[in-house]
């Protein structure tokens, strides 16, 4: 705040204080002329007006507050840019980045933490922290079959992962199911941890305008054929005759990406599980339009530490 | 006259301007100095102008009240960053007239929404909330996807921000503007919107 605003906040201020003081005290003498009890004579429908002092409860706490006042702007910050000899504020000020605010905070807290927000952070630092270190050290696999680490997970996924996966982690038409063990982009430890850390993007193109109406309807029979459902077989082998630009994902026997260890998520479309309905009118609406289903990365919004006992739990939900 | 205070409690008037003097400390302390601090005037780092598409969602979300029941205030309480992100600050609503940061906190803070969820998610929530979200009490908003922009006034509104707000649109962004929405649904607007919240401060 400039000399100028830091001013005019605390003359303002002051002389408000000096205002209320004053007033009150003025209110608080008896200048009409009439004692104390009684009438100031005038009266209507036989209601007289007595001259009585202010309340004495509402006078004394009308005193603590102004006094109150004082005090709070002597030890708070409250004039400009006078800190107050507490030197307390709730959080940093002025920060215009991340890194600015780390900055403020490191620097806080080596200055002796008078920032509140700061305290409760480095409080809960000191209280959680170890136990999130604790887990971090160790390996997924591990960690899955460990109840506390489990019960943390939980937590964390129910709060930040169930709004798409679902609090049961069964997902939903759009988002996946993780406790069936089928994966797109890998169900090993390392592979979960990743899918978190840095999200994932699928990018089924629409082939409506390639295949055209009745290329569409050919496809669709042959990959409803590749899970075993009976088809016309004529339009399944005028499928499988295009399905040769669906085997650079989805592979030549339609096992999926996986399957030949590819990195695309494309599904299996041989186990009969659909990410977007297996249905023959979903499957038609697939591939005329594709999907493109987004994973958020998580790595800046929750940090690698609980990304990891995150991971566990998933983990967890198809090891048992 | 013996008593002075007559003049106050008996001139109309007289009671008004004085009360408004008494009032107007509040606001000469607390807001006055906020419209020429650099804490409150300058920008984030990170902050860009919304395109034309995200103010049109901003307006959607003005109009359909979402600010009744989220708020986009972070307050540094550990309760809440833990759940939604760094606080927010100053610096990020410099460019917001008016702002919404709302103080009704029904459903969660969205100020850091932007990111968490992708564009499907957003789109299968404003239709049916609870389709994944089976506990979630929002409404559902599906004409979103039905109401499409004409884009008549969006070069009007950009115009508006950069001439009266002072907010850094190129006269190109407000030549485009129109354009750029026409054709658009409403979802799109409001999911283009969602997506930019809190993404400033990095």
């Amino acid at each position: 705040m400039s000399t100028f605003w830091s001013l005019w906040v605390a003359i303002l201020s002051i002389s408000c204080l000096v205002l209320v003081f004053g007033i009150l005290y003025w209110n608080m003498q008896n200048y009409t002329g009439v004692e104390e009890g009684k009438s100031m004579g005038h009266e209507f429908d036989g209601i007289e007006e007595l001259n009585n002092p202010l309340p004495a409860w509402w006078t004394k706490m009308f005193w603590a507050t102004a006094v109150w006042a004082v005090y709070y702007l002597i030890a708070y910050p409250g004039l400009g840019n006078y800190a107050g000899i507490l030197d307390w504020t709730s959080s940093n000020q002025g920060l215009k980045s991340v890194a600015e605010s780390k900055a403020a905070t490191q620097a806080g807290i080596d200055n002796g933490l008078h920032v509140q927000y700061d305290q409760e952070v480095v409080k809960a630092n000191e209280k959680f922290g170890p136990i999130f270190e604790k887990f971090a050290k160790q390996d997924i696999v591990a960690l899955a079959k460990n109840e506390d680490a489990l019960e943390i997970g939980q937590r964390l996924f129910l709060q930040n992962c169930s709004q798409c996966h679902g609090s049961d982690a069964r997902g939903g038409e759009g988002f996946p199911n993780l406790t069936d063990n089928d994966w797109l982009y890998g169900g090993s430890p390392e592979k979960i941890k990743e899918s978190l850390l840095i999200g994932r993007k699928a990018a089924m193109p629409g082939w409506e305008a390639t295949l055209g109406e009745d290329g569409v309807k050919q496809v669709t029979a042959y990959v409803i054929s590749l899970s075993g459902r009976e088809v016309d077989s004529a339009l399944a082998a005028a499928g499988e005759a295009k399905y040769g630009m669906c085997a650079a994902c989805h592979g030549a026997d339609g096992k999926g990406s996986l399957a030949h260890n590819l990195p695309f998520g494309a599904p299996d479309l041989t186990d009969n599980i659909w990410l977007y309905g297996g249905s023959e009118r979903a499957i038609t609406e697939t591939i005329k339009h594709g999907r493109n289903g987004v994973m958020p990365a998580w790595k800046e919004i929750l940090g690698e530490d609980k990304v990891h006992i995150i991971s566990a739990y998933v983990y967890s939900l198809s090891n048992k | 006259m013996a008593n002075k205070h007559e003049i106050v409690e008996k001139n109309i008037g007289w009671l008004a301007i004085l009360s408004i003097i008494a009032i107007s400390f509040g606001t000469l302390v607390e807001i006055t100095p906020l419209m020429f601090m650099k804490d409150t005037t300058e920008p984030v780092d990170g902050l860009k102008p919304y395109t034309a598409l995200e103010m049109e969602g901003r307006d959607v979300y003005i109009k359909e009240g979402c600010v009744g029941c989220h708020s986009q205030m972070i307050r540094p309480f550990r309760s809440e960053t833990e759940r939604y992100g760094h606080y927010s600050v100053a610096g990020e609503s410099v460019w917001e007239h008016p702002f919404l940061w709302g103080s009704k906190r029904t459903g969660p803070d969205l100020a850091r929404v932007g990111g968490r969820y992708s564009d499907d998610w957003h789109r299968v929530h404003l239709i049916d909330p609870r389709a994944v979200v089976p506990e979630s009490i929002m409404p559902a908003y599906p004409w979103l996807e039905e109401n499409v922009l004409d884009g008549k006034l969006t070069e009007k509104k950009i115009r508006v921000f950069k001439e009266q707000f002072g907010v850094p649109y190129t006269d190109e962004d407000v030549a485009t503007a129109s354009a750029s929405v026409k054709g658009k649904t409403e979802m799109d607007a409001l999911i283009a919107y969602l997506q930019t919240l809190g993404t400033a401060f990095k």
